[in-house]
């Protein structure tokens, strides 16, 4: 086989990959575009029974996982939850990933967002998707119908600021 | 015995110190929205714009304070806002609709990346100023804590109207057309 032919077509794969990434917004490799309104009802979990989750004791408290942006996490977010990277990028999934991957596949683990409105965030329906893939069998989303400030902080739920 | 004069003395005091306490307290109150945090985006309005200097994608720089007598569409944005990309093109044509009238559009991108701000920038061709956000910037806008976030700021530097999340494009346009009505 002449392997010109075979370097020129690899060469044009690869142009088209990155084409295709060149076209999706933002900096970091865009992952899948998964609606978060592919999230199934019943793992949603509203804001008032989370905040009350929260007051329970630490065991039987979730793990809460922000994946989203992290200048909103630093600007405000839930009391104890931590960062784990947007859903909607391949680095954020990854993120989330290395975050969860020692824990058993039982862990309560809550994840949220609330960067723009429920039917247009781009980052809850890959990372629910991701940790069903991981096999986790109690996982929850936050609904956050509107966004995060108007739907927890506004609500005087637990928040809190920084890293 | 006390004399009836020490207590009026004493209570003239202490009714004097109140008073400075409350003028304080007002004086603060009314200051606040420049330096402290607001509530939330919608306690700002009818208040001053909390002010804020930087530079934009470009480099240059970009003054709150230097856009007083324009009336200002203030737009927290980024690139993983799906609303926020469909407005933009809509600003731009205002800004180039009624710039001659003093509009002044202005981007802040709330994008953890500068890069992937001013990738999309310059992809969507955008012609009005944009800087980066911040964390404090953000507190001190009551919360960009959701986006699109967008706030119109009169001649005066007053906020007069917040809009956010998925807007009516139509009512953000009938208020600017108001407030440029206004000198």
């Amino acid at each position: 086989m002449n392997m010109g032919v075979v370097r020129a077509a690899l060469l044009s794969v690869a142009m088209a990959g990155l084409a295709i990434c060149g076209a999706a917004p933002g900096h970091a490799q865009m992952g899948q575009r998964i609606s978060a309104t592919t999230i199934p009802a019943a793992q949603l979990i509203q804001p008032a029974e989370l905040n009350k989750l929260l007051k329970e004791p630490a065991s039987a408290r979730p793990l809460v996982l922000q994946v989203g942006s992290h200048m909103l996490f630093e600007e405000a977010h839930i009391a104890g939850s931590e960062y784990a990277g947007p859903g909607a990028t391949s680095d954020g999934l990854n993120m989330l990933r290395q975050r969860v991957k020692s824990l058993p596949h039982s862990k309560f683990i809550v994840i949220y967002c609330g960067c723009c409105p429920w039917t247009k965030c781009p980052n809850m329906g890959p990372a629910y998707k991701e940790l069903h893939a991981m096999g986790f069998t109690r996982v929850k989303a936050l609904y956050l119908a509107d966004n995060f400030g108007a739907d927890w902080v506004s609500q005087g739920y637990a928040t809190t600021h920084g890293q | 015995m006390r004399r009836p004069t020490d207590n009026s003395s004493k209570l003239a005091t202490q009714l004097a110190n109140a008073a400075r306490r409350s003028l304080l307290a007002a004086l603060l109150l009314a200051c606040g929205p420049a330096g402290a945090q607001a509530r939330s985006p919608q306690a700002l309005v009818h208040k001053p714009a909390p002010q804020f200097v930087r530079h934009d994608l470009k480099g240059q720089p970009l003054s709150l304070a230097r856009l007083r007598g324009k009336v200002v569409l203030l737009n927290f944005w980024a690139t993983w806002c799906g609303p926020c990309l469909t407005e933009m093109p809509e600003f731009m044509a205002w800004q180039r609709q009624f710039a001659a009238q003093g509009l002044q559009v202005v981007g802040i991108s709330m994008d953890d990346d500068a890069a992937a701000a001013r990738k999309l920038a310059t992809k969507l061709k955008v012609d009005y100023p944009i800087a980066m956000g911040d964390p404090d910037l953000g507190r001190r806008y009551g919360g960009v804590l959701g986006l699109p976030l967008t706030f119109l700021i009169d001649r005066k530097g007053e906020v007069r109207a917040v809009y956010q999340g998925v807007s009516n494009l139509n009512a953000i346009q009938t208020e600017i057309r108001t407030l440029l009505t206004e000198r």
